[in-house]
């Protein structure tokens, strides 16, 4: 995976809570496009049509708090995201971001520099962001978790690695 | 050098000799936990085309998020996880009659010191009343963990939260969170192990730890932890759980911590937090008199037995404000019972309170909700926008206390002034 990925970005604030991407009277589905049209309903259609004409979710501290809900992740991939930068995440969304296969990058300095509207590029192999043609640096993921986004997310990941292990064990 | 609860546990679980923070360990959890979301790793495991369990035992399913189903969707979800559950021996399911998970399993003796719980419900934090460590993950890990028996943890850095008692009168745990989630804000331990600490923990109940790991999570942690004393060995055999089955895990007096922080709860006021974040705290004094619709007694923060028995103290012998739907969701079936049958459930039904079936009830949506401009004074842990409701309702957060009072005077108000 060393081509860039980004896009447009839709930028938002602090605490971004999980009951605002995604409300829980949603969560009887999991399919991503449907998800993806109530995903930031909270905040209004005019958020919603600038969300679904994106690319790149920015956010400030703590992006994704509150409920473990991992269709969070799932509508953002629905809306055609293809990663999420944030200053810092809550750590169920982090997880579950990478186990639905959708980069979420922590870079403060990128997510301060990004503009709503503006463009975002990733290149994760490299741990580099480039916003309106500066580059700022991140940690690139560790082995394991790009195992797991090259797999598409960790039920992918599984089908296609532990379970064949698992049977070549059983013979 | 000192080990702090979660290094221990994690070490423990993984089957290492130590853990440091910032070590990526693979841990085998004892306890999969998933509410009525149970179905979502149900289709997950057709998708995988697998019927591999590593340990059927480890599964422990409870239909509480939405309880009894209101569409046929959510009944076919129900349905599925039923059969799932009498399909592959899995014996801890529990059905829409048994109340929030956090208290079914806990009253059920399942969760332990020592042990090591994940569950697709982000307030799993809330095993850390009984010493174990809880933490919340998605449905993805935990049917992978179904699969695999396994999942990877960092190995998190310790936040030592102090708290001095006795706490003031007209407080209570669910004050003392509140203050510390204003103090700390909304990420102020995020991926940190919380563990409580201090003079007022001494002697204190379950419920009231339960409150305190349960909201740790309002504060990003990864998990919360009270260090189990003879108050939690008393109420594992009162479950039919001895001590010799299970291994408490204390952390070291010379453990390492990443912060200190001490809460004075002798001088503490009732809290609030005010929409819609819950690190948007407030003492009671600056938002006594703001008008309300409802008010909720329920969530896995604060409908426990001594919640309701809390607010029945104010309630007894009251009448709630005309105009106003006070709406008590008890956490459990058990603590149904144990109302009925001390006058509890009574005193709350005099006051006018409607009494809803055990379950996550208003707190997720499922019944209690409001229209366009409503206002509720909730005793659960989430004030987000749109949780109960529309998207232009208002949700105000508190102590059992300070809902009862509340629901007496029609405005936000102050317990003491009924005690």
């Amino acid at each position: 995976m060393t081509e860039k990925i980004g896009g447009k970005i839709i930028k938002f604030g602090n605490n971004v809570n999980t009951d605002v991407i995604i409300p829980g009277r949603y969560l009887v589905s999991i399919d991503p496009q449907e998800l993806a049209k109530h995903a930031f309903e909270p905040l209004g259609a005019e958020v919603q049509k600038r969300l679904w004409a994106s690319q790149v979710v920015v956010g400030g501290s703590n992006f994704g708090c509150g409920s473990a809900r991992e269709q969070a992740a799932t509508a953002l991939i629905g809306a055609g995201i293809k990663a999420v930068v944030a200053k810092s995440f809550s750590r169920v969304f982090f997880r579950n971001c990478i186990n639905t296969g959708l980069p979420a990058v922590e870079c403060p300095e990128a997510a301060e520099a990004a503009q709503d509207g503006g463009d975002f590029w990733l290149d994760l192999d490299a741990g580099i962001a480039t916003v309106q043609e500066k580059n700022f640096r991140f940690a690139a993921f560790p082995e394991s978790l790009k195992q797991l986004l090259d797999a598409g997310g960790l039920i992918p990941y599984i089908a296609k690695y532990v379970l064949p292990q698992q049977r070549a064990a059983k013979g | 050098m000192g080990k702090t609860f979660a290094e221990k546990v994690l070490a423990r679980a993984a089957g290492a000799t130590e853990a440091v923070p910032g070590q990526v360990l693979d841990v085998y959890p004892d306890l999969y936990m998933s509410p009525n979301a149970s179905w979502r790793c149900i289709r997950t495991m057709e998708k995988l085309g697998t019927d591999q369990i590593y340990d059927v035992d480890r599964i422990a399913m409870v239909m509480d998020h939405i309880a009894p189903a209101q569409t046929a969707k959510t009944a076919d979800d129900q349905r599925i996880c039923r059969e799932y559950a009498a399909l592959r021996g899995i014996k801890k399911f529990y059905d829409v009659d048994a109340g929030i998970a956090h208290l079914v399993l806990s009253e059920a003796g399942h969760i332990r010191p020592g042990m090591v719980v994940i569950g697709s419900d982000s307030h799993t934090t809330i095993y850390g009343a009984l010493g174990a460590f809880g933490t919340g993950v998605g449905f993805s890990e935990l049917t992978a963990a179904w699969v695999t028996g396994k999942i990877w943890m960092k190995v998190p850095q310790s936040l030592k939260v102090v708290i001095e008692g006795p706490l003031a009168r007209g407080s209570s745990a669910k004050d003392v969170m509140l203050k510390l989630i204003g103090d700390l804000t909304a990420d102020g331990a995020t991926y940190m192990s919380v563990e409580f600490h201090g003079s007022y923990i001494e002697g204190l109940s379950v419920s009231e730890r339960m409150t305190l790991c349960n909201l740790a999570m309002e504060l990003g942690a990864k998990n919360g932890f009270v260090r189990p004393d003879e108050v939690t060995r008393s109420y594992l055999s009162g479950r039919g759980v001895a001590p010799d089955h299970y291994a408490e895990l204390h952390p070291d007096a010379d453990a390492v911590y990443v912060k200190s922080v001490t809460i004075d709860g002798r001088s503490l006021s009732p809290q609030i937090a005010c929409p819609h974040q819950v690190d948007n705290v407030k003492p009671i004094e600056q938002v006594a008199g703001t008008k309300v619709n409802q008010v909720f007694i329920g969530s896995c923060a604060n409908a426990k037995y001594e919640d309701l028995v809390e607010a029945a103290q104010i309630l007894k012998g009251r009448k709630i404000a005309n105009g106003v739907r006070l709406i008590v969701s008890p956490a459990s079936k058990e603590i149904v019972g144990r109302i009925v049958k001390d006058g509890t459930f009574s005193i709350l039904l005099d006051a006018g309170a409607l009494i809803t079936n055990p379950g996550c009830s208003a707190c997720a949506g499922d019944g209690g909700v409001m229209a366009d401009g409503e206002v509720t004074l909730s005793t659960a842990n989430r004030n987000f926008q749109g949780r109960m409701g529309s998207y232009k309702a208002e949700i105000y957060l508190g102590s059992p206390a300070v809902a009862a009072a509340t629901a007496v005077k029609g405005v936000i108000a102050d317990p003491r002034e009924f005690m």
